[in-house]
């Protein structure tokens, strides 16, 4: 969104003198409430739980213990590598990842078909795929379960005109789970490919099909290539919001698809929480998608550096 | 050219595109019709009635419905006003201050709340809170939501001061308006789209809170989501579904007034 406009000339210098005191409010607020807390939870993530919420002022490796490490029952085990945490982190990778791939598979077409047509039609094109993004999430996600519950309206329509002959089980799945992220954040696939596919330049594809392309070719060695940054800052887009999701696996899923969100929200309700665990989970899922970004900025300015 | 020989034109996208709005709305489509539905059963059909909206707005569980819109419409009226006031003044100084050392560092403090995870976010506001005893309620929530709205009130208003040349301001102060003066009667009417766009979005975005909410709300108070949440956990009924109905609707104004300013603001900027 900020993108795009800024070019040198445009940003000036008029209210430097009061620059300081302008920034203040912001920096106020977000240092206060939102760097602050971080730091808090990093140091939460060494502390001792207290047993009903909250913990007790003491260091302690036991929440990052407890994640990665099975010390027996009793604890007096030699440690071995604690599987159940880690495997809930790979399930959530994998779900994240398919929910990408399904965004991708349908967010492609999408964003393609709307840079090919005529410019007046587009920006109504775009309002539709946004709109529901701003529909509440929540609302969203229960209306995905309404419409894919074993006798909701989607199993009644496909039961009436006879293409199945008993209800499809979609809900308590993974597939239900990947379903709802894909709802949850398709335009977060649709609108940087859109931007990447409209800069595209389409005399290229016109040369490589007077080349003899396929339209396969053109398509998967031409246009794809060219529209890489889009492609790539898409599927972050919806890969980081989905691995820490809540929602979706929580109304769609079931218990037996717990992921990383349900595993947090779990240590900070009742009396059966573990805060220092919680905080411990959140570090941990904090790193993975500060990495992500990190190896995306780093592609990025390679991207950048071989085009220039 | 005919359409076979184009290649700009990929078969069967077209198709994937119209399957895409149908996965959009359908769900979206089929709860708004369900809303209606007389029956109390929400898979049959018993014909058009208004009297889950009534149930909403008359029936034994509209106090605490009520009681959850006030507290979601008051949050998200005080925290889009307080997030558009600090988000225009940081970008003013982020877009009009010149370069300085901390820019990029002020960057990323601003958008730091749409990089954290939400849930991440929610964590660590809720063990700071604790830490610093900071009771969990009505308070809470406002100051959790103020934070998560500055960057989305940030990025339209200062796309939008981006778009507009300097040369206007410096105009004005070589005339000998001040500061104030060059803000208010020169900057601020070509910004108000912006402003305006702005606000309506970390409205929404506060509005449609869940993760957060949830986490430093505290015992008792609720907002919109909460509730809804909480009602869905026994079971989806028709009376949450006319709830949903209603947010929803709000939602969709809110965008479209928002996308309005939005294309009334690029029209302008052509002008240029």
């Amino acid at each position: 969104m900020a993108g795009g406009v800024t070019s040198s000339g445009v940003v000036g210098d008029s209210f430097a003198a009061v620059r300081t005191r302008l920034l203040a409010p912001s920096w106020l607020v977000l240092l206060f409430f939102m760097f602050a807390p971080m730091v808090v939870m990093l140091i939460y993530s060494f502390l001792t739980k207290e047993f009903r919420g909250g913990v007790i002022w003491s260091f302690s490796l036991g929440a990052y213990d407890q994640f990665f490490l099975d010390r027996g029952l009793f604890g007096d085990e030699p440690p071995k590598i604690e599987w159940t945490y880690i495997t809930i982190f790979l399930r959530s990778i994998w779900q994240a990842l398919a929910a990408t791939v399904l965004c991708l598979l349908i967010g492609f077409p999408t964003a393609y078909f709307i840079a090919t047509r005529p410019v007046s039609q587009r920006t109504a094109w775009l309002f539709l795929i946004t709109v529901p993004y701003w529909v509440n999430l929540l609302i969203r996600t229960v209306s995905m379960k309404f419409l894919i519950r074993d006798n909701g309206p989607l199993n009644e329509a496909l039961l009436a005109i006879g293409l199945i002959d008993s209800p499809l089980a979609l809900i308590n799945t993974d597939f239900a789970v990947q379903l709802g992220l894909f709802y949850s954040y398709l335009p977060f696939m649709v609108l940087p490919l859109y931007a990447s596919i409209e800069r595209y330049d389409f005399t290229l594809s016109e040369a490589a099909a007077d080349l003899y392309a396929s339209r396969r070719a053109v398509l998967f060695r031409v246009v794809v290539p060219s529209v890489k940054p889009g492609l790539v800052a898409g599927c972050i887009l919806v890969f980081v919001p989905s691995l820490g999701a809540f929602l979706a696996p929580d109304l769609l899923g079931g218990a037996k698809n717990f992921m990383i969100g349900s595993l947090i929200e779990e240590q900070f309700k009742g009396n059966a929480g573990n805060w220092p665990f919680g905080a411990a989970v959140s570090m941990i899922l904090l790193t993975i998608v500060m990495l992500v970004l990190l190896v995306m900025a780093r592609s990025r300015t390679r991207d950048v550096g071989s085009a220039a | 050219m005919s359409r076979a020989h184009d290649v700009r034109h990929m078969p069967g996208f077209g198709f994937l595109a119209v399957v895409c709005l149908l996965v959009l709305y359908l769900p979206l489509l089929v709860v708004m019709v369900y809303s209606f539905n007389e029956s109390r059963s929400i898979t049959l059909w018993g014909g058009f009635s208004l009297r889950w909206y009534a149930e909403i707005f008359y029936g034994p569980e509209s106090p605490k419905f009520k009681t959850a819109a006030w507290n979601s419409l008051t949050i998200a009226l005080i925290a889009a006003t307080s997030a558009t006031l600090i988000a225009t003044s940081a970008a003013i100084a982020m877009v009009r201050g010149g370069s300085f050392r901390l820019r990029s560092a002020t960057f990323g403090l601003i958008t730091m709340p749409i990089m954290v995870p939400e849930i991440v976010t929610a964590v660590a506001t809720l063990v700071f809170f604790s830490s610093i005893g900071f009771v969990l309620g009505y308070a809470s929530i406002l100051v959790a939501h103020i934070v998560f709205c500055i960057p989305f009130a940030y990025l339209p208003i200062s796309s939008r001061l981006q778009g507009i040349e300097s040369h206007y301001d410096e105009a004005a102060q070589d005339l000998y308006a001040n500061r104030w003066q060059t803000f208010r009667y020169v900057l601020l009417p070509m910004l108000l789209p912006g402003v305006l766009s702005g606000f309506l979005l970390a409205f929404i975005i506060s509005l449609d809170d869940f993760i957060i909410t949830n986490f430093v709300k505290g015992a008792g108070v609720e907002t919109l989501p909460t509730a809804i949440f909480g009602a869905v956990k026994q079971g989806i009924k028709p009376d949450i579904m006319a709830l949903s109905t209603l947010l929803l609707g709000v939602s969709v104004l809110l965008v479209t007034a928002s996308w309005w300013l939005g294309r009334k603001d690029s029209a302008t900027h052509d002008q240029h």
